[in-house]
């Protein structure tokens, strides 16, 4: 039985289509990426799992229990942390973390062990109110609060929004031992980068599944030829190769442009028209997509035409 | 006439006896895009804020589009442009009415509005939705319109405060080509951000550690300068 199943799920509010036909599920101890920008429909997706909002359609389980019929039951054995910071902000480190305890019928030193790797960086702080720590020791205190009663399956709805890139870091690899404890994770991100750290991943938009598998197999769906391409000028370089005959699409990525051509050509033969148009310092080597690349390939590229249809 | 858009020495903020920003020091040249980053908690924000003339160093001195962040905060607000990662859009006014009201706020005359309203609507492709409520409108639309109100005015600088969290990967490039055409018009631009990749658009970047700034220089540099691939790595080795 999986952990989380996800089975034709449609909501609306008003005329917005918040989900559409949304089908997934997820395994115990399996770490699932939901990947997708703002207003793709995660969080309501997560509302949904967690028995807080009724879907329009479609069926949902959640640890063997169907999220209607059942959702006192859901609500013992799941551990939240909402996109929004929800803790108590006038009640320090320690007394938001008993309250959740109590509110479960258990304490903080009985499950410790859960916990103990994240609660003893900000251990130091534990007197410090909550609304007084800083970006991400909120959200280490918000996750140790979510597993304060050793929930079975875990949901974070952005975790990592807003927050640098160390923490962020350590935020998933803290995931990762939590994972190998058996709990089942949902994770929603608008980071790409972090979908590479899953196990398997929903890319998202405007609230339909776009692709689900694991980030190697998404990575090799790609199968269009493709290039990282540099030069001294990097805006020039954007036009001139979306110019070019060979070009299907052309895409910053960080110091590099992601140029995805028509057919299959020889990296020499790019810089040699590269050259020949003035441009300086040309790096350009073949490359595998990332999962990036390809939530750019099957996303849509126009949200007005999208939002006005 | 001044070569740079922002002059900074020395700045420091304390607040009691905590230092928030020590003793920062670095020019950003006309037409350059600057990249501020930084941990959360670095002080990021706290240097911002005297760059835009919020709040007064503890010591230092400062010069942003001209005007010294001591003594002339008020010329300095009127003077820049300022986008902020929760879009200072008023949700219920419309596109038009947006661009109208920050166009009074920045003292425009009348006619002035009315040209820049059509500029506006013309460059981003708005007309089509010009009379529904900016709520309606969808993130990245109101991210590009947020980025051409705070230039109502004709800044020679705009400050970017982490200004695509969280945006679709489309409209966050689409972004970054707005940012492009604007630095190659000649307008500064000081762009704070999370996200390592957008790093890399930069011309140069700076990264706060703890107050102090740890780093400075163009994306590639540091890359070599850090033993790097990306400024990912750099940012993980610095600010770890």
């Amino acid at each position: 039985m999986s952990a989380i199943t996800a089975a034709h799920i449609s909501k609306s509010f008003g005329e917005v289509r918040a989900l559409q036909d949304v089908s997934l599920s997820v395994e115990h101890g399996e770490l699932f990426g939901l990947i997708g920008p703002d207003g793709a429909g995660k969080s309501t997706l997560f509302r949904i799992l967690t028995t807080l909002l009724l879907a329009d359609e479609g069926e949902a389980s959640v640890a063997g229990h169907p999220v209607v019929k059942e959702y006192k039951k859901i609500r013992r054995k799941v551990g939240y942390m909402p996109g929004k910071f929800s803790l108590y902000q006038d009640l320090s480190v320690q007394e938001n973390l008993t309250f959740f305890a109590t509110i479960f019928g258990t304490t903080i030193e009985a499950n410790y062990e859960l916990i103990q790797d994240i609660y003893v960086q900000i251990e130091p702080f534990k007197t410090r109110l909550a609304g007084k720590l800083s970006g991400g020791m909120k959200q280490k205190l918000a996750l140790c609060c979510a597993l304060i009663h050793k929930p079975e399956v875990l949901f974070l709805d952005e975790p990592t929004t807003g927050v640098d890139a160390v923490s962020r870091k350590e935020f998933w690899e803290m995931l990762q031992r939590l994972k190998e404890k058996g709990i089942a994770i949902l994770v929603s991100t608008p980071y790409m980068d972090e979908a590479e750290l899953c196990d398997r991943i929903a890319l998202i938009q405007h609230g339909k599944i776009l692709q689900t598998d694991s980030p190697a197999r998404l990575r090799t769906s790609y199968t269009h030829p493709l290039y990282a391409v540099k030069a001294a000028d990097t805006y020039r370089l954007l036009k001139g190769l979306r110019e070019a005959i060979y070009t299907r699409s052309v895409l910053p990525f960080g110091g590099f442009l992601h140029l995805s051509t028509r057919d299959i050509m020889d990296p020499e033969q790019i810089k040699n028209d590269l050259d020949r148009k003035g441009f300086s310092n040309i790096e350009i080597k073949k490359i595998e997509a990332t999962v990036e690349d390809v939530f750019l390939e099957l996303s849509e590229t126009d949200e007005l035409k999208t939002a006005t249809r | 006439m001044n070569e740079y858009a922002i002059k900074v020495e020395g700045l420091t903020k304390r607040f009691g006896d905590f230092t928030a920003v020590d003793a920062i020091t670095f020019n950003v040249s006309k037409g350059e895009i600057f990249g501020f980053l930084g941990a959360n908690g670095a002080g990021k924000t706290t240097a911002m804020r005297m760059l835009i003339g919020l709040s007064k160093p503890t010591e230092g001195t400062g010069y942003v589009a001209g005007f010294d962040i001591r003594t002339e905060a008020e010329k300095i607000k009127k003077g820049i442009g300022y986008m902020s990662q929760k879009f200072s859009l008023y949700n219920d006014l419309t596109v038009k009415e947006n661009i109208r009201f920050y166009g009074g706020i920045y003292g425009l005359s009348k006619k002035q509005i009315t040209k820049k309203t059509t500029e506006i609507m013309e460059e981003l492709g708005l007309f089509e939705v010009a009379k529904k409520p900016v709520a309606a409108l969808p993130l990245g639309w109101k991210q590009r319109l947020a980025f051409a109100v705070s230039m109502v005015h004709d800044p020679e600088i705009v400050f970017l405060d982490e200004p695509t969290g969280g945006v679709d990967p489309h409209v966050r490039r689409q972004f970054w080509e707005t940012i492009y055409q604007q630095a190659d018009a000649g307008r500064t631009i000081f762009v704070t951000t999370h996200y390592m990749d957008e790093a890399e658009y930069c011309d140069r970047v700076s990264i706060m550690v703890a107050g102090k700034v740890e780093a400075l220089d163009s994306p590639d540099n540091l890359k070599n300068q850090y033993d790097s691939e990306t400024m990912d790595e750099v940012f993980l080795k610095l600010a770890r």
